[in-house]
């Protein structure tokens, strides 16, 4: 569990987090969004005590992170900036993190295994690919085998296998009951990842709910209709109930409808359909309208003309986890821990 | 993750919105202390190649110019030098890989972002600058004194047979002879062995003191190079009675002196200076520059 309270850091004139409150659950990924610069790195490091905050404060399992006994056990984080040594190979790049946990030689070949590394453990990181890097990185968090991961833009620069292999890892991690806390500025990738959003823009929070709630608030689902006779089925609908309106070719689109039903009232007053199909108003713009909405309120003063905050007020978010699936004892792979339980 | 575990945390699942109890790792962990940061430097120290380069060279270089420097002087007359002070010109470019080390101990991870890895897996910082300190100086001391020693006894067996000339007597000269070998006293071999590396150690220690200051490799080993050569450089370009003082203050105080004075052929009037007490300078200096970046350490973002 990761808890934000009023977290704020200032670099000179920029504000680069601003009064962040939000709290990261345990057994979900939560996803946290938003565009380049919004401050989500910041807010990664503060929670590491990288940063120190200008106000406010973190804590991971209710203490600073300079409390913690085990830290790697604790938390184990991918930075967006590669922090490892070019010149040190990968195997003694990871034995030097263990060694200052006090954590056993042996967990090294494991996690190198785990991240399929253990070809190149005796290679110096500076040849590595993009890709190669970033599994090294993911390694070195997983080393202490902690109850909580952190991972900043863990995707950028991989290839599809390797983003599908981060994305299911993240998942299982989090079935494991591990809190695992992933940033990114692409709402696609965190739609396909994450049960839970955290969204920021200029360092404000915008959202804190969950990916379900988030996707019905947020995007508009429509039927579109193409047909000769617009009119006539402009009548039809309203008729039955419906508001179509015309959109920009000349296609009808109807707010709330459903397909299967609007097909029956063509068919039933006899109108040929060129068209039929749903609408989902993408993510991206989804996210986009969010963010844009946190710029257009920074323009101008708060609350002095009674501008409106965004429409997902922070905090009013569900019980968090609402959809996470529950544990499958049959799916999960073999435990590796069975074997650090006996050897205890 | 396996199917004992979930069947006993079904029990506690209440507490968890979402039924998934908080994971538990099974490996076992230990509270960390100052130990584990010290192993762990060990092994970043031993496992770059700078360290194998930097330390490398120095040897080469004590111990390459010692040798030849040796071997000229073999058989001469008696050239009024005490018998280890050669091995100082090779030690006055061996220092300079030392103090490269020493920065790049601490630079190096703040160049390639290891520092904040390293951070994350001991925030305690002070502890982390500890463990390099004394990882760093260790390794510094031994090998600067290896190769020190090493220099010390070639020049011991090969230049102790350089004949005095009939002409001068003992006092006039820094070195003594015994039964008509040049000989070197205990003073002079602990000084041109343990002082030599002791002091260059130092130095080390102090460059990566400045290397936590300034963060920076080329910053910071320009800083030193400026440390250890300006004042002499300085002092030579002040010709004149006007600046007598200050040249002598810049002569005694030079970390070069301190050296030499080790090797009892000091760069001042003063012929009975023995460069320890320049060594205990050295050490309270280095240890004030330490404890700034120690308080720093804690102050800054990484
Ligand atoms: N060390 C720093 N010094 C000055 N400004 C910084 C520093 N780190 C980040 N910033 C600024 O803070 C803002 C947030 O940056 P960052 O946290 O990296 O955003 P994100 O990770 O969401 O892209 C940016 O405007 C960035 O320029
Ligand atoms: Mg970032």
């Amino acid at each position: 569990m990761i808890e934000l309270e009023d977290l704020t850091k200032r670099y000179g004139d920029k504000l680069a987090v601003d009064g962040l409150s939000f709290t990261v659950r345990p057994g979900t990924v939560t996803g946290f969004l938003g565009p380049n610069g919004a401050g989500k790195s910041t807010t990664m490091r503060m929670v590491l005590g990288l940063d120190a905050p200008t106000r406010g404060d973190v804590r991971i399992e209710g203490k600073h992170y300079g409390e913690l006994r085990e830290p790697l056990n604790s938390i184990g984080a991918l930075l967006e900036a590669k922090g490892v040594h070019g010149g040190r190979r990968a195997y003694d790049h990871l034995l030097c993190l263990a060694q200052s946990n006090g954590i056993p030689e042996r967990r090294v070949g494991e996690v190198l295994e785990m991240v399929g590394l253990q070809e190149v453990a005796r290679k110096r990181p500076k040849g590595f690919s993009l890709g190669m890097g970033q599994r090294l990185g993911i390694a070195a968090a997983l080393l202490g085998d902690p109850r909580i991961l952190m991972f900043d833009e863990p995707v950028n620069g991989l290839d599809p296998e390797g983003i599908h292999w981060i994305r299911n890892l993240m998942q299982q991690l989090a079935r494991e009951g591990r809190t695992v806390f992933v940033s990114s500025h692409l709402m696609s990738e965190m739609a396909q990842t994450a049960e839970h959003l955290v969204v920021i823009g200029q360092g404000k929070l915008l959202a804190d709910t969950s990916m379900s709630q988030f996707i019905a608030e947020n995007s508009r689902t429509h039927v579109r209709v193409r047909t000769p006779e617009p009119e006539r089925m402009r009548d039809v609908l309203v008729e039955a109930g419906l508001r179509p309106v015309t959109g920009g070719d000349g296609a009808l689109e109807v707010d709330g409808g459903e397909a299967p039903r609007i097909g029956e009232l063509a068919a039933a007053n006899g109108v040929v359909l060129h068209e039929l199909s749903t609408q989902r108003a993408s993510l991206e713009e989804a996210f986009m309208r969010l963010t844009a909405q946190s710029v257009e309120y920074h323009a101008y003063a708060p609350g002095a003309d009674g501008t409106q905050l965004p429409q997902t007020p922070p905090g009013a978010a569900p019980p968090p986890g609402g959809a996470a699936p529950p544990p499958q004892p049959g799916q999960a792979p073999p435990a590796w821990g069975e074997d650090w339980k006996r050897g205890r | 993750m396996s199917t004992q575990q979930y069947e006993g945390q079904a029990a506690g699942q209440a507490n968890w919105p979402n039924g998934i109890a908080p994971y538990n790792s099974p490996i076992p962990m230990a509270r960390t202390h100052l130990g584990h940061a010290l192993v762990s430097e060990w092994t970043k120290i031993r496992t770059v190649r700078s360290t194998v380069w930097t330390l490398s060279v120095m040897f080469v270089l004590v111990v390459g110019i010692g040798l030849l420097t040796a071997m000229a002087l073999s058989g001469d007359d008696y050239t009024g030098m005490p018998l280890l002070s050669s091995g100082l010109f090779g030690l006055m470019l061996g220092q300079l890989c030392v103090i490269t080390l020493g920065v790049l101990v601490v630079t190096s991870e703040y160049g390639t972002g290891m520092i904040r890895t390293t951070l994350t897996a001991c925030p305690q910082r002070g502890r982390v600058l500890l463990a390099k300190a004394v990882v760093f100086f260790v390794l510094a001391f031994v090998m600067t004194t290896l190769a020190c020693t090493l220099t010390a006894l070639i020049n011991s067996a090969l230049l102790s047979d350089q004949t005095r000339p009939s002409y001068v007597s003992d006092s006039n000269f820094g070195g003594s002879f015994e039964g008509g070998k040049l000989v070197a006293s205990g003073g002079e071999w602990l000084g041109a062995t343990v002082g030599a590396g002791l002091y260059v150690a130092l130095l080390g220690l102090l460059s990566l003191a400045v290397g936590a200051l300034l963060r920076h490799s080329a910053g910071a080993i320009t800083t030193m190079m400026g440390v250890v050569l300006l004042p002499l450089v300085m002092a030579l370009f002040m010709a004149g009675e006007a600046l007598k003082d200050v040249r002598d203050f810049l002569l005694e105080y030079s970390p070069l002196n301190g050296l030499a004075s080790l090797y009892r052929i000091p760069m001042t009037e003063d012929q009975d200076a023995t460069g320890w007490p320049l060594l205990g300078g050295l050490a309270v200096v280095t240890l004030i520059i330490l404890g700034v970046a120690y308080a720093l350490l804690h102050k800054r973002d990484v």
